[in-house]
């Protein structure tokens, strides 16, 4: 602990990323391999597309388009869509509700690292006989006949990155619950929170069925029981539930932050409260709560047969009586707002037609009896592409505008950003409307190729153009992000100008314990009602300045999930029979980490704390730097 | 902050309501305990008089569930100051896992 601002050494920055308990730098740590990992499914998007930009293409072979679509689909909503959004929550979520970090920071970067080894095993099968091939859905008919160990790979990466992720929600749920300043009422709390609140709740609910459904397929491929083998007595349909229990809910754990994120973006870009706040508070709530009851609507061809598939429909379309609801209010809170197009409000108002399209044609897929129709078609592909690119994505992409000066002090360039969006925006529409059309003629989704008589040619034309302009729009971003650092032009606490909520109240990047002194929150839209008193220091103080206890680093997070992707090895060899070291690496691994799941419970860390002094040394202008 | 500890004495009409309040809720623990005896009587009785299998699962079940409740209110406090989140999402996962299962059974095995 100095207060002397000191330059760190690479070494020494890496050593402090991997030890760090800080939510800030987990942030950050969450932002680079989710953004790797988007990196990763967009040159898989983009082999998919240049496989079938023309009739009978050998690009690819038929396997290795299997193994690529199911890493795509897999790689995208595990490895990238989820840790973007939980970067944006660890970073921001503790800032808003005037916290000076999370309820549980070791767990925070347990959680990151059992995500990260999970997703680096779940890649590795590239190179270790074949990646995954039965869809990103996995189902067990398809994966228990698939050869090799790809799907060995997708059930063992699936399960550590998925305790990560479980260890995220619980972590943030008791953030919310517990680490609210004084007067930061649960009707006070920035939409962001809320989305993050009931998508964190959604996680601890919806995980436990996928690890469920994850365990049983290990046994079955790797000790040979038959959960899902129809000729043991098993049954193959109980995967699909299983899977679909959780599947939904984790559609509504993406689009929710991702809504959060936009009600910001609307409120502050439109300089007005938002309208509604309580009705859309509510609506996330309900959505939440009904995502749980829909999830057969993945199986309508299954054949439960028509009572429950009607059940299933009409809880489906009333879905969509929420999403309406919170449409509305951010088309209000738009209407006779004094509104600055900026880069994120750009995306958030092209959000809104986006999603609206993906939201019809998933009311359109509820009505069963079409659904027979849509069913396994590229209609199913448009649908949740709009959904994910234009809900989930844009949202990430207008987060990461909005919220990069409060993560990294400095500003992305909003010129470079516009070309960003009109790429993107341009080129997903271009990609995904015309596979409605290609849907409807009968294309089914999961082919190789298809026939130069078949009448697709045209539109899967269009359709991989389309994929070009929106990986030029990712590459300007990383062009914007490098270029943005190199110039590194410090900004100030409110680099917007129109900030609402408490993190713009203070410094960009903010001091490693957030808040020298805890705020007091007097409303909804803290900052904005300080600034509107005039109060120049942006919030008024709960307490006086005094010594602050805070956590120390510490590698045993990297250890335990190190263990983890050891004995994951192990446990995938295990059964080979020729391989006796198989066992070896299975204990060695799990030794790791019950070892150094002992050292943190018998070894006791008591935190350190911040002197007064230091916090005053501090606010003259010195940098205080954690360890 | 957290290390400037802060030591309350109580005064005695604190402490008097304290003690009533600890009384009362012995009262509580005994009156479920017995209640939960009697329950379970009814269960070995209905398994030894020999009723038919349909009539004693069901109601087996429901005096399963009331125990749960009575159980997780008296004993583990679930009411007491605080636990407010606790309950909501303790019953959250229980609608979860009934509307799960509730599913499984009717339209997988049926
Ligand atoms: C108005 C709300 C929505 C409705 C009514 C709806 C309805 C549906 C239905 C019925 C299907 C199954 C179609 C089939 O396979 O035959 C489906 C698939 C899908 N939906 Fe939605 N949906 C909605 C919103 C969303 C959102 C917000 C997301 C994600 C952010 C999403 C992601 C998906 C995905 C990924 C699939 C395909 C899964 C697969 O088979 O691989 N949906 N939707
Ligand atoms: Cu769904």
């Amino acid at each position: 602990m100095s207060s002397i601002a000191q330059k760190k050494g690479f070494g020494a920055t890496i050593w402090d990323f991997m030890t760090t308990v800080d939510h800030k730098k987990i942030a950050i740590l969450y932002l680079i391999s989710g953004g790797f990992f988007f990196l990763v499914g967009g040159i898989e998007a983009m082999l998919i597309r240049i496989q079938l930009a023309k009739a009978g293409n050998d690009f690819l072979s038929a396997g290795l388009y299997n193994e690529i679509i199911t890493m795509h689909g897999t790689t995208m909503i595990f490895l990238a869509s989820m840790p973007l959004l939980l970067a944006f929550m660890n970073a921001i979520m503790p800032l808003q509700i005037g916290a000076r970090d999370v309820a549980f920071p070791f767990l925070n970067s347990l959680g990151f690292w059992l995500f990260f080894f999970g997703g680096i095993f779940l890649n590795l099968s590239w190179f270790m006989g074949g990646a995954p091939d039965a869809g990103w859905t996995n189902y067990a008919s398809l994966a228990l006949a698939s050869e090799g160990h790809g799907i060995d790979f997708y059930t063992l990466g699936l399960t550590i990155s998925g305790f990560g992720t479980l260890i995220a929600g619980i972590n943030f749920l008791v953030t919310i619950i517990n680490m609210r300043a004084p007067g930061m009422t649960y009707m006070r709390m920035p939409l962001f929170t809320w989305t993050t609140f009931v998508a964190s709740a959604l996680i601890l609910l919806a995980f436990p069925p996928l690890t469920v459904g994850l365990f049983f397929m290990i046994f079955d491929r790797l000790f040979n029981s038959s959960f899902f083998v129809v000729e043991m007595g098993g049954n193959t349909i109980i995967w699909e539930h299983l899977f679909w229990i959780f599947g939904h809910p984790e559609v509504y754990i993406l689009i929710l932050p991702a809504f959060g994120i936009f009600s910001e973006i609307f409120a502050i870009f439109s300089r007005k409260r938002l309208f509604g706040y309580t009705a859309l508070v509510f609506a996330t709530i309900l959505i939440g709560f009904y995502g749980f009851m829909v999830w057969a609507h993945h199986m309508f061809t299954v054949g439960l047969g028509p009572t429950a598939n009607a059940v299933f429909a009409l809880a489906t379309m009333i879905i969509a009586v929420p999403t309406g609801i919170k449409i509305f209010n951010w088309l209000l809170t738009i209407w006779g707002g004094s509104i600055s197009f900026t880069v994120p409000m750009i995306y958030a108002v092209a959000f809104i037609p986006s999603f609206v399209a993906g939201g019809v044609t998933g009311v359109m897929q509820a009505i069963a009896p079409l659904d027979y129709q849509l069913h396994d078609s590229y209609f199913i592909v448009a649908h949740f592409h709009y959904v994910i690119v234009g809900g989930v994505v844009l949202g990430i992409l207008a987060g990461t505008h909005l919220y990069w000066p409060k993560m990294f002090g400095t500003m992305l360039s909003e010129k470079l950003g516009k070309w960003t969006f009109w790429f993107f925006f341009i080129g997903f529409h271009l990609t995904f409307f015309i596979q409605h059309f290609l849907g409807l003629m009968g294309m089914p989704r999961r082919v190789y190729t298809f026939g130069a008589d078949q009448g697709w040619d045209l539109f899967n034309a269009i359709s991989s153009a389309g994929a070009v302009f929106m990986a030029i729009g990712v590459i300007i971003l990383l062009v914007n992000v490098v270029m943005t650092t190199i110039k590194n032009e410090r900004v100030g606490n409110d680099p917007w100008g129109d900030g609402r909520t408490l993190e713009w109240a203070i410094p960009s990047p903010p001091p490693f314990y957030n808040f020298a002194q805890t705020p007091l929150v007097r409303g909804l839209d803290t900052f904005w009602i300080e600034k509107m008193d005039g109060n120049k220091k942006g919030m008024i103080f709960a307490e006086p300045l005094g010594d602050i206890h805070m956590p120390n680093n510490s590698i045993i997070p990297f250890v335990i999930s190190l263990g983890m992707f050891i004995a994951s090895f192990g446990a995938l060899y295990f059964l080979d029979g020729d391989k006796p070291w198989a066992l070896a690496v299975l204990i060695i691994g799990l030794l790791i980490t019950f070892g150094s799941m002992l050292v943190r419970s018998l070894k006791d860390d008591l935190g350190f704390y911040i002197t007064k002094e230091e916090l005053l040394e501090d606010a003259k202008g010195g940098k205080t730097d954690g360890h | 902050m957290a290390h400037d500890t802060h030591i309350h004495v109580r005064t005695q009409s604190e402490f008097e309501y304290a003690k009533k309040k600890r009384a009362d809720e012995m009262k509580g623990h005994l009156a479920t305990f017995a209640i939960m005896i009697f329950l379970t009587l009814i269960a070995f009785t209905m398994v030894a008089a020999g009723f038919s299998t349909y009539l004693i699962v069901p109601i087996i079940l429901l005096m399963a569930g009331i125990q749960v409740i009575l159980q997780l209110y008296y004993f583990m406090h679930l009411s007491g100051k605080g636990h407010g989140m606790v309950a909501f999402f303790l019953f959250c996962g229980i609608f979860v896992a009934f509307i799960t299962v509730l599913a499984l059974v009717t339209i997988v095995w049926w």
